[in-house]
């Protein structure tokens, strides 16, 4: 996901429409995936980044409850940090506090599909491909047949780049980080 | 009266962020919490900030939320009986 | 492979080097203090800080105080600390990872130093070029699991074959940012915190900075990293879940990870930050593991909760528990305030150490388990 483009596997799914901030093109996603999850409401945007992300990612597949989410941003929760800090100098919101966590959406998408799994949320400056394969090598490795999702989702001034990976035991395109790295650097 | 009833539906569903629920979907006896809503602890500790923020109410008990965010008949009679503005 | 818990230096209210803090334990003092915040706690709050004067003083040592921020500095003492009792010959082949929830957020809304400090990445950095380690620094942020969790991503980096070390270094600081958002969760005691105690009101918030070495070679005084595990509650964002299935399901993976027998656990380190909710759900979680008769602490009543501080502190205190056969009382227990019963240590003691549970949970419904053992 950037800027106003979702693409799936290299094919475009969805465009924002012109003039549309990042949330109302969230909330259009929301709409044509007709999900039914008030939830999302409630959510920061880069917790609605990561959820919607996550709901393309596992739409066609069975998600095992211990597939690993290995996440990273370079801004971590700075956006919604300075919303929190803004309601700081009325009335400090609670909804708003407990999203100043880059790992909160590890958080949503585990509830969404009932994953009690393992959990890293890393800052990274840019997209570090190989600390990404040694961190999703490690959890794999722990238990037999599971799943890792590679998630990039950061967000600054509204400005979000998002990139998820399925990583399993299937699948054409052989897990190592020169192909994560190909993968994050396509258009 | 119906006017803190409307007034209030209107603040609960900015205050959580309920976007797709309209007035009209909140019935004023239908529990907020649980069945009802589905609201969580976290909406309850925003209606503690709206309750200070829309009608000077400070709840210096936690707990008294419980039996207040039963439904919007129960808060709008509290905010009727102590609300400073 | 099994790494090492080496070197290690903890910067606390309790004192500055992981000397002080131990006699601070053993005496049983506490670093929670009642503090005054004008804006947001009039009436006062109960936290652990850490004065700046005294920051400072044990920093012009380094460097010009003036050029960092609270934070930097306490990390920086804590790694400089670790660094000088190492003795490594070279950084070429230890990795730096830092574990933070929130970094210098003190620094948002004020123009003392450049803006960009506010992001982890910066201020991870700026650590890391003052140390001249090669390599990039790493940073985990994962809610109050993160000190737990970083010592993990370095064994996973050293087994990796790319680093021979790492230095895994963590610190948070009470900010009003914080301070203002765990008191919009009504979740703040208003006096000091008592972990799993039936009179237990809420967390008490701490500050500081800690850092240990962990290396592929065993040396004189390190203890055995035998694993950690995370999972998830799938429950809720910041409520604990009522089946602790998250809390469990890491300590079952561990112990199986780390091929133990249970029953031979001589302490379990908790989180306990002294919650109606997050004590109750770490007692079923245990109770569910059939741990309730292992000796445990939480250590939240000396330290208060330092957030990505917590788990490395703690982890560095088991350390010297497991070290010097020694419990460490879980300091303002009252009496059993849990549905499942635990054996809460109620005072220091001498008695033989060799295998420790270490625990940790967060918000995002985050949990993490590790055991440490002796040599």
């Amino acid at each position: 996901m950037r800027k106003g483009k979702i693409l799936e596997n290299a094919k475009v799914l969805f465009s924002s429409k012109e003039r549309e901030t990042s949330a109302e093109f969230l909330k259009s996603v929301y709409k044509d995936l007709k999900l039914n999850y008030p939830k999302f409401f409630k959510m920061d945007l880069l917790s609605k980044l990561g959820f919607i992300a996550s709901e393309l990612l596992f739409r066609n597949d069975s998600i095992p409850a211990s597939t690993a989410l290995i996440f990273a941003n370079s801004n971590s929760s700075l956006q919604t940090d300075e919303n929190y800090f803004e309601s700081m100098s009325s009335f400090p919101s609670p909804g708003l506090f407990v999203y100043t966590l880059p790992n909160i959406m590890l958080g949503e998408i585990s509830i969404r599909h009932q994953l009690i799994s393992e959990n890293c949320f890393l800052i990274m400056e840019t997209f570090d491909a190989e600390l990404f394969e040694n961190q999703i090598l490690a959890n794999i490795a722990a238990e037999d047949g599971a799943k890792a999702v590679c998630g990039w989702v950061d967000l600054h001034s509204d400005e979000y780049d998002v990139f998820l990976s399925l990583i399993s035991a299937e699948g054409e395109l052989p897990f190592n980080a020169e192909n994560l790295q190909n993968l994050y650097c396509s258009k | 009266m119906s006017d803190l009833y409307t007034e209030l539906k209107k603040n609960i569903i900015e205050q959580l962020n309920l976007e797709d629920m309209e007035i009209s979907d909140i019935d004023n006896d239908e529990p907020l919490f649980g069945d009802g809503l589905g609201l969580d602890s976290i909406d309850a500790l925003e209606l503690i900030v709206l309750l200070e923020k829309d009608y000077g109410i400070k709840l210096s008990d936690p707990e008294q939320g419980k039996e207040i965010f039963a439904s919007v008949n129960t808060m709008a009679q509290f905010i009727q009986k102590n609300r400073t503005k | 492979m099994i790494n090492f818990l080496q070197n290690d230096s903890i910067i606390s209210p309790l004192g500055f080097g992981t000397e002080e803090n131990i006699v601070a334990l053993r005496s049983g003092t506490s670093g929670l203090q009642k503090h005054y915040n004008k804006r947001f706690f009039p009436e006062g709050f109960y936290a652990g800080l850490i004065n700046t004067a005294k920051i400072d003083e044990h920093f012009s040592d380094f460097d010009d105080p003036a050029k960092f921020t609270k934070l930097e500095k306490l990390i920086m003492l804590a790694i400089g600390e670790v660094l000088q009792t190492s003795r490594l010959e070279s950084l070429q082949q230890t990795a730096l990872v830092i574990s933070t929830t929130k970094g210098n957020i003190d620094q948002l809304g004020r123009n003392e130093f450049s803006k960009d400090r506010i992001e982890l990445g910066k201020m991870a950095q700026i650590i890391s070029d003052f140390f001249e380690f090669p390599h990039n620094p790493i940073i985990v942020s994962n809610a109050c699991i993160s000190g737990g969790l970083a010592i993990k991503v370095a064994d996973d980096l050293i087994k990796s074959g790319k680093f021979k070390n790492a230095i895994v270094a963590a610190g948070d600081l009470v900010s009003d940012f914080v301070l203002s958002g765990f008191q919009s969760f009504q979740a703040i005691s208003p006096e000091p915190c008592k972990p799993f105690s039936n009179d237990r009101q809420g967390v008490s918030l701490g500050e500081g900075a800690s850092a240990i070495l962990l290396s592929s070679e065993e040396t004189e005084n390190s203890i055995k990293f035998l694993g950690a595990a995370t999972a998830n509650d799938a429950n809720h964002i910041s409520g604990p879940s009522r089946t602790a299935e998250g809390l469990f399901s890491a300590i079952e993976k561990v112990i199986q990870k780390a091929k133990i027998d249970r029953f031979e656990l001589d302490l379990i380190s908790a989180h306990g930050t002294a919650t109606l909710y997050n004590d109750e759900m770490e007692s079923i979680a245990f109770s569910r593991s059939r741990l309730q008769e292992i000796p445990l602490n939480s250590l939240k009543g000396y330290y208060g909760h330092s957030l990505g501080n917590s788990a490395l502190l703690e982890t560095i205190i088991t350390k010297y528990s497991l070290l010097n056969n020694e419990l460490f009382t879980s300091l303002n227990f009252s009496g059993q305030g849990t549905s499942k019963a635990l054996n809460i240590i109620s005072k220091n003691k001498k008695s033989a150490i060799n295998l420790a549970l270490k625990t940790a949970s967060g918000f995002g419904g985050c949990n993490l388990a590790m055991i440490l053992k002796n040599c």
